[in-house]
């Protein structure tokens, strides 16, 4: 594969460095901003084992910063936060239910109750459940199974939360970009590129000469604008999440719910685009016919763990990632010495460099193998 | 679903899926219609016209070297014939100059013996006059030498002895 007229660009070079310097900045912004989040935990820790309550108060904050959210955060805690609400939007029993997210305050521990549109909710942890009658040992109108997860019904959340937001800055992005690229394409047509189109010409191209062009040959072209689409999606989402601040720090692409939204996709796209031969090695593979009863569970269980691979591969590696960087920043929080900022923030930088790399790579892997299924889908021939 | 349970990080949120999905699929319909089309058909006609170029200049350059080739071998041939028209005339040359230099030899050879013949003319000519002129001088002398004899007779007689002892001694 040829990508070094990738790595030579001297504009990707210098978008590298630029980008080594917006991870100084921003880990330096990070850094600053977990000392205030750590304060109530420590007065509420001292009733319990301090240091273990600690660790896993720093557990807590790191999912806590990589999950979503009803709520923009900036920065402070509780009722002295710097935060955008974002509208909350429930289908529950009495219909549908909307609010802005600091209506009802700030409290998530499920200890008031409060009515909107007729219907009684409680917020705890972030997420809206419908209240028991009687509190718990807690104080709160929830009951808790054995891994400390609520039990009771809860109204679909359609709200917009942090994670919608960020999408639909990056859908906006994305269409201003290329709507706009496309426009430079029709107005200095059979030019050379030029500005923005002529840094994302080379992308565009290694979409379609390195991923689309080997894995589903002639048939390239109808399939081109959802590879282009999940590419630049992918990884687009990639970057902003390792923005810490608006607009970015969404971890969209971290979610488990977009990356399945996005391998299913490419499920369906396999699946409708299957032709005879696809199907053909499915239910009649190329084994001995004793072996059909096994091979054709197999097979079948295939078709699904494919997608399945692709949701987990991005979710995983995106929020690996996310979870490494606030790891090594919460480690100077740890180990309670600001001294520790000298060997984790470097290695902050590094990773966050690591990062910038991984999320062209993991957008990269996401469109090639959703190009290489479709490609199996629609081979004409199996070589087997 | 105990385990998807287990973590919220991996148990999806039908909010997000369903706001994703939405999202993405007005994404790609979007961009398919208003940015991928007119890019990749773009990129292909650029493609398209840059290898046409490509050809055309291949084919042009081929054009050339045979233009050139020709060219060449018209220049060689000029030159050969310009090496055949230059000897030609040279030997031209040489033959007219051979040719006047014979022609000049036979007409002065001709010339010459004209004069010759002339001179050879004048010379009788002048020879016999030369002889008239002897003559007729010879005899006017004689007939003076004559009268002043014969106006003395002893004189005439003298002159038949003589002339009879002339016979006389035959």
């Amino acid at each position: 594969m040829d990508l070094s007229h990738i790595f030579n660009s001297k504009k990707i070079v210098s978008i590298a460095f630029s980008a080594v310097f917006l991870a100084c900045t921003i880990f330096t912004s990070v850094a600053q901003e977990p000392v205030k989040v750590e304060e109530p935990h420590v007065s509420r820790s001292e009733m319990n084992a301090p240091h273990e309550e600690k660790e896993e108060d720093i557990s807590a904050t790191i999912l806590h910063h990589i999950a979503d959210s009803h709520e923009w955060h900036f920065w402070g805690e509780g009722d002295h936060s710097v935060s955008i609400p974002l509208p909350v939007i429930l289908w529950s029993d009495n219909g549908l239910v909307t609010f802005l997210s600091n209506k009802h305050g700030h409290n998530d521990h499920g200890t008031e109750i409060f009515e909107e549109d007729g219907q009684k909710l409680i917020n705890y942890h972030g997420k809206f459940y419908y209240p028991n009658a009687a509190k718990n040992a807690e104080g709160a109108y929830v009951e808790l199974d054995e891994n400390s997860v609520p039990t009771n019904a809860k109204p679909l959340d359609i709200s917009i939360t942090k994670n919608v937001v960020s999408l639909f800055i990056s859908i906006i992005v994305l269409l201003v970009v290329f709507i706009s690229i496309a426009k430079a394409y029709r107005k200095r047509e059979g030019k050379a590129p030029k500005g923005l189109q002529s840094v994302l010409e080379p992308i565009i191209l290694f979409v379609r000469d390195d991923i689309a062009k080997p894995q589903l040959g002639y048939r390239y072209a109808a399939f081109m604008p959802y590879l282009l689409t999940v590419f630049f999606f992918v990884w687009l989402n990639n970057l902003m999440g390792l923005i810490p601040f608006f607009p970015g720090g969404a971890n969209l692409t971290g979610n488990i719910s977009v990356t399945m939204m996005l391998a299913l996709c490419t499920f369906v796209l396999t699946t409708v685009n299957g032709n005879k031969n696809y199907w053909g090695h499915v239910f009649k593979p190329h084994v001995p016919w004793w072996l059909y009863p096994l091979m054709i569970p197999v097979e079948i269980i295939g078709l699904f763990t494919k997608p399945i691979a692709l949701m987990i591969r991005l979710f995983a590696n995106i929020t690996a990632g996310h979870i490494l960087i606030l790891s090594l920043i919460s480690l100077i929080f740890i180990l309670k010495s600001v001294l520790v900022a000298g060997i984790a923030v470097p290695f902050v930088i590094f990773i966050s460099v690591i990062e910038l790399v991984v999320g062209f790579i993991q957008a990269f892997i996401f469109t090639i193998l959703s190009a290489l299924f479709i490609g199996m889908a629609v081979e004409e021939h199996a070589e087997h | 679903m105990t385990l998807l349970a287990l973590n919220p990080l991996v148990s999806p949120d039908p909010g997000l899926f369903i706001w994703s999905t939405v999202a993405f699929i007005l994404l790609f319909f979007l961009l398919s219609k208003f940015a991928w089309k007119p890019i990749v058909q773009a990129l292909d006609e650029r493609e398209r016209s840059i290898e046409d170029a490509l050809v055309k200049a291949e084919m042009a350059k081929e054009e050339m070297a045979k233009l050139t080739s020709e060219n060449e071998l018209l220049l060689k041939q000029a030159r050969i014939e310009r090496d055949e028209i230059l000897k030609q005339a040279k030997e031209l040359k040489d033959q007219i100059v051979s040719d006047a230099k014979t022609a000049a030899q036979t007409e002065g050879a001709k010339m010459i013996e004209k004069a010759r013949t002339e001179i050879e003319n004048q010379k009788i000519a002048a020879m016999a006059e030369v002889k008239n002129q002897v003559a007729t001088l010879s005899l006017q002398i004689a007939e003076k030498v004559l009268r002043s004899q014969f106006e003395d007779q002893n004189k005439q007689n003298e002159l038949v002895t003589d002339l009879l002892k002339e016979v006389k001694l035959n």
